[in-house]
């Protein structure tokens, strides 16, 4: 099942707990070396070679293509068109639920937004599959594209990201408003991003028959294979999904999107097993990205600096044919204290591929523009940033009324503002110089995320020779699931790390949910957790109801499972060895189950996040305008920490895409054609290393008892929200500029 | 696949005539004309490989001070050569600023001066382009231009050339050899890259089989050396095209300007020679009224080609900081972030 060979032993594994350790990547070996084995290395004997032709237009109509030359060029064995695409079961227009998004698989010869696949060229080699691809040259009817956040009439969605409502309201903010002592009122625009994963989206099909093994990066194995039997009209079971690693998903692998379904249908079309990957620019089109965003912030407080509205209406574009709706205007909903609260959302249907969850979907637009706005409101109170926020103090979550399962983020702004030196910070603007003159600001961003569950489950084994087996379909996008739930299945079955196996990666494995909404750990980490308490009860049943047993008898006392022996738990000096107890029963193993799901009680009764505090200093050019973040400061309360190395990682790269979101990251459209100009990693830039020089996440101490049993929430898309917002505020804090429109260029800081 | 002869000559000669052939193209590191390949944009019928023609790769320092630097030079190996690099500071900082380190080690001096734009309309093979098809018309007008040209452009091309390197060698009076069947000639650098007027495909004066097999420093430049810096802004800290940069060296003497060298990137679609603003500067006093009149002088002539106004000011500040910098003195070692405006300034704040 799982021939992925993971270092067991690091060097400095401890005795005792596993959770809680720093252990390094037990799959670091592996791809240090160049042995981790991603989709596009697998080539199966008689692999054929896909190649995507996709549109050059935004919309309209494909009226041909040049077959011959294509089919003509050495190498090419078959290219496939809507006339000769297999036939599908399953609509892919369909919307079986929310989660099915549309996806373009030949099915008409409609277009509906650039690089759409229009055709697939199948050869003996990529370079003719490519030449192939190149020789088709689509004929177009084309129609005018529609662009930009003006480009179309707006409309009004039903629901905004997974399923919330497109507004919602507390309080009365016009009265909140007319009230107030100080008002603000702001328009802040984010542009399009790509995900733009090191890995392009890949897959490698093969048939037999009608079952199907396919590799492919995903972070949702099982929705995914719900999809393929849906539009194939085959039974789940039959295909097989193998994705042990990936180089990077950010949501653009979560749900199957149309390029996979291409490679899927070309192995059917030509009966040969088929790799398809994306080129870096195709990634540009239907594999989704985050929508431009445009929100109007209107706050109040009073003569003290309280809250006394907050209002956020945003706009954004989706595609024309599928429905995502950013939902940027919804951080404010648990974030700072306020009487009055109003979101809402509208949206435009552009000529482009269909919005998807992009790392923190609606947090990380919203935040910049809720943290940039709570900025300029403390600076129209006259008060420091840190103080604003303390006095906006949310004791409940403002949307709801409900208390916080767990809330540290007191101890975040303390910890984060002491490591950064906050307090020294002057309170005007475009105070403090470097050395050679350069400008130089701080400013800082409150971070927020749902604590989410999705449901995911586990098997746990003890096996006759004192080892354990753990299995979950879990998925490693490169935050470290390989070793993090390794370690929560070594505490869950009370063995040391280097005496279990973790079988993961698979789709034949139990469903582990999706990875995403930065709840993979809490929601595979708790099945785990209770298959291996089942495993281990079962054990206990055996030893201690056998007169054998030196722990015949301890049912009400109880066991406890620790490093391969149950303990007896008022006298630990009883106990007995797993193998010991197995063999007494004479069972070549016993197994667990475990699943791992949110407690709809605890969720009606408490508001489940995480917390965070950005600090950040740029350096700013007077004259030129160019930006460079120079030092970061986060302080982050998200529940247990089950790998703190792994957590750090996760939050430095989140302030990483912070800083590329303030400065940096953003697809250029050209206005008249709707085609991105900057479809690669040369001009779509995201940070390189000298563009933070220094970075440093502070693991801040949270117990919570009622988020899930083992005390998790996420750490994979916090770290974003809070820093861009506190980039955005320390440019401000160096030249007295206010950018609300991101990325901040330099021609926006210089004056002219 | 898309078949091309790939010939790998032993001699200049033998290469020179491989690659007079229509379609056929040199080939170096590839640095570009690979990204290029696989793109479409370029697809020549015949890669001439000249990787292993014998004695292009040398840095020859002339007695009097002069260098000459064969084409097959890598840009870190020509940026790190201690000789090198302290009679032509304002050279090796340029070339430290431009791409990755990787690319550095690959990229070689020809392929410097022989690389194409990187206007998006260029590279988008669903864009008309005239610079790729000629008569197509210019889809960079009218699009998505803020760090196109300001200077030199044309109704059919408002492209830039990308080059840090070559703005120094335009400003220290560079010349280029090149090889033809007709034997060897030498083109002063600025010379060498065309203005697009009507004909934006014919991008240098080269003609089919040419080949550039060094460039030339004189010994003059080196008398630069004291006062001589390269300054590159850009919107990422590092590995980013120049928005704007500025090459500038003073001679000094007697704490006056005695002479002046200024060329600018990311303006034109070659390096820009700013002359006007060297005369300008002949016998100034090095102080900030001199350097901002210098400033204007090179911006002389500069017009939007879009959505880029704001470039023809910043242009001005970074002509006058270069200069600020370049009368500072040259430091001791290239920064740690060469020609990066986060680069510590040696001595007093350039900034005020």
């Amino acid at each position: 099942m799982s021939d992925i060979a993971l270092t067991s032993a690091p060097a400095h594994l401890r005795h005792g707990s596993s959770i809680g350790q720093p252990l390094t990547r037990r799959d670091g070996p592996l791809k240090v070396t160049g042995e981790a084995r991603y989709a596009a290395d697998n080539h199966p004997p008689g692999m054929l070679f896909a190649v995507l032709a996709v549109s050059t237009v935004a919309r309209g109509r494909v009226l041909g293509f040049d077959l011959a030359a294509a089919k003509g060029h050495p190498g090419v064995v078959e290219v496939m068109t809507p006339v000769n695409r297999p036939p599908l079961a399953g609509d892919p227009d369909g919307k079986e639920s929310p989660f099915a998004f549309r996806m373009d698989v030949l099915q008409n010869d409609r277009v509906r937004y650039p690089q759409q696949p229009v055709a697939v060229v199948i050869a003996e080699t990529l370079e003719a599959a490519t030449e192939g691809a190149a020789l088709l040259a689509p004929r177009y009817e084309a129609e005018p594209a529609r662009v930009g956040l003006d480009g179309a009439e707006p409309f009004a969605p039903k629901v905004v990201g997974a399923g919330n409502p497109a507004s919602a309201r507390h309080g009365d903010v016009e009265s909140g408003l007319r009230a107030a002592s100080h008002r603000l009122e702001a328009t802040y625009e984010t542009p399009a991003q790509y995900h733009n994963a090191m890995e392009p989206h890949a897959i490698v099909a093969a048939w037999d028959g009608d079952t199907l093994s396919i590799d492919t990066p995903s972070q949702g194995m099982a929705l995914t294979q719900a999809r393929i039997a849906g539009l194939f009209g085959i039974p789940p079971a039959g295909i097989t999904i193998r994705s042990p690693f990936l180089g990077g998903g950010f949501g653009s692998k979560g749900l199957l999107n149309g390029p996979q379904v291409l490679g899927i249908l070309a192995a059917r079309l030509v009966g040969r097993p088929v790799k398809l990957v994306l080129r870096r620019e195709q990634m540009y089109g239907p594999v989704g990205h985050r929508a431009p965003t445009r929100q109007t912030i209107r706050m109040g407080t009073d003569a003290g600096g309280a809250f006394t509205a907050i209002a956020n209406q945003a706009r954004t574009a989706t595609s024309t044919f599928d429905d995502f709706i950013e939902p940027a205007a919804d951080v404010a909903h648990a974030l700072y204290a306020t009487p009055a609260l109003l979101t809402g959302h509208d949206a435009v249907r552009l000529d482009t591929g269909t919005p998807m969850f992009m790392r923190a979907p609606g947090e990380a637009p919203g935040s910049i523009a809720l943290e940039s706005a709570v900025d300029e409101m403390a600076e129209a109170c006259g008060m420091d940033p840190l103080a604003f926020r303390l006095k906006n103090y949310a004791e409940v979550e403002p949307s709801s009324g409900r208390p916080f399962s767990s809330k540290a983020l007191r101890e975040c702004y303390a910890q984060g503002a002491e490591r950064f030196g906050w307090s020294r910070r002057p309170l005007a603007p475009r105070r403090m110089r470097d050395e050679a003159g350069l400008l130089v600001g701080w400013g800082m961003g409150t971070a927020i995320f749902p604590a989410l569950m999705f449901a995911g489950h586990a098997r746990a084994v003890l096996k006759a020779d004192g080892t354990g087996v753990v299995e979950t379909g879990a998925h490693d996008m490169g935050q470290g699931a390989w070793t993090a739930l390794a370690q929560i299945a070594a505490d869950g079955l009370g063995l040391p790390l280097d005496r279990i196996e973790f079988r993961s990666g698979h789709s034949a494995l139990p469903d582990a949910g999706l990875a995403g909404g930065s709840a993979h750990t809490a929601t595979a980490g708790v099945a785990i957790d209770r298959a291996g308490a089942d495993a281990i009860a079962k054990l206990a049943g055996l030893a201690t109801r056998d007169r054998r047993s030196p722990l015949f008898g301890a049912g009400n006392a109880g066991v406890v499972a620790r490093d391969g022996r149950l303990h007896r738990r008022d006298d630990e000096a009883r106990s007995e060895g797993y193998a010991d107890i197995l063999a007494r029963a004479g069972l070549g193993e016993i197994e667990g189950r475990g699943t791992g799901a949110a407690d709809p009680a605890a969720q009606a009764a408490f508001a489940m996040h995480a917390h965070g505090a950005v600090f950040a200093e740029v350096k700013v050019d007077p004259e030129f305008g160019q930006v460079r973040c120079t030092r970061l400061v986060g302080a982050f309360a998200a529940g247990r920490v089950v790998n703190p190395r792994m957590v750090r990682s996760q939050y430095k790269g989140g302030m990483v895409w912070g800083v590329s979101f303030a400065l940096h990251e953003q697809a250029v459209t050209d206005g008249r054609t709707g085609r991105v100009m900057n479809a690669n990693l040369a001009e779509y830039h995201v940070p390189v290393n000298a563009d933070v020089p220094s970075l440093e996440a502070i693991l801040v101490h949270e117990h919570d008892p009622h988020v899930n049993p083992l005390g998790i929430k996420g750490v994979g898309e916090i770290a974003i929200t809070g820093t861009a917002g506190a980039v955005a505020n320390a440019v401000w804090h160096a030249t007295g500029v206010r950018c609300r429109h991101f990325p901040i260029g330099l021609e926006q800081l210089i004056g002219v | 696949m898309n078949s091309f002869e790939f010939v790998r000559p032993a001699t200049v000669a033998e290469a020179v005539a491989a690659a007079s052939a229509p379609g056929a193209a040199y080939h170096a590191a590839g640095t570009n004309l690979l990204d290029l390949m696989k793109g479409g944009v370029a697809r020549p019928t015949r890669l001439v490989d000249v990787n292993r023609l014998p004695g292009l790769d040398r840095i020859e320092h002339a007695p009097d001070g002069g260098v000459r630097v064969g084409a097959l030079v890598r840009n870190a190996d020509l940026a790190h050569d201690p000789a090198f690099s302290r009679r032509f500071p304002a050279v090796a900082e340029a070339l430290l600023s431009g791409a990755s380190a990787q690319l550095r080690n690959a990229a070689t001096v020809g392929g410097n001066l022989l690389q194409r734009t990187r206007c998006a309309y260029f590279y988008d093979l669903a864009s008309a382009c005239n610079k790729r098809e000629p008569g197509a018309g210019c889809d960079a007008r009218g699009g998505e231009n803020r760090l196109h040209a300001v200077l030199g452009w044309s109704g059919s091309c408002i492209a830039t050339h990308p080059s840090d390197f070559c703005v120094p060698l335009a400003a220290l009076g560079a010349t280029v050899e090149i090889e033809s069947k007709a034997g060897r000639r030498d083109v002063p650098l600025l010379d060498f890259h065309r203005l697009p007027g009507a004909a934006p495909e014919r991008e240098t004066v080269l003609e089919p089989g040419d080949l550039v097999v060094a460039v030339r420093l004189p010994a003059e430049a080196a008398r630069f050396a004291a006062h001589a810096r390269y300054l590159k802004v850009r919107e990422r800290t590092s590995y980013a095209f120049a928005v704007v940069s500025a090459a500038a060296a003073l001679r000094m003497e007697a704490g006056r300007i005695a002479e002046a060298r200024i060329a600018l990137g990311g303006v034109a679609l070659k390096p820009w020679r700013a002359h006007d603003a060297e005369a300008a500067l002949a016998g100034a006093q090095p102080d900030a009224a001199s350097f901002r009149r210098a400033a204007e002088a090179a911006l002389t002539g500069a017009e939007p080609s879009g959505g880029n106004a704001f470039k023809i000011e910043l242009a001005r500040r970074i002509v006058a900081r270069a200069l600020a910098m370049a009368a500072g003195g040259t430091p001791e070692r290239v920064p740690a972030l060469p020609a990066s405006p986060f680069a510590p300034a040696p001595g007093a704040s350039v900034h005020v």
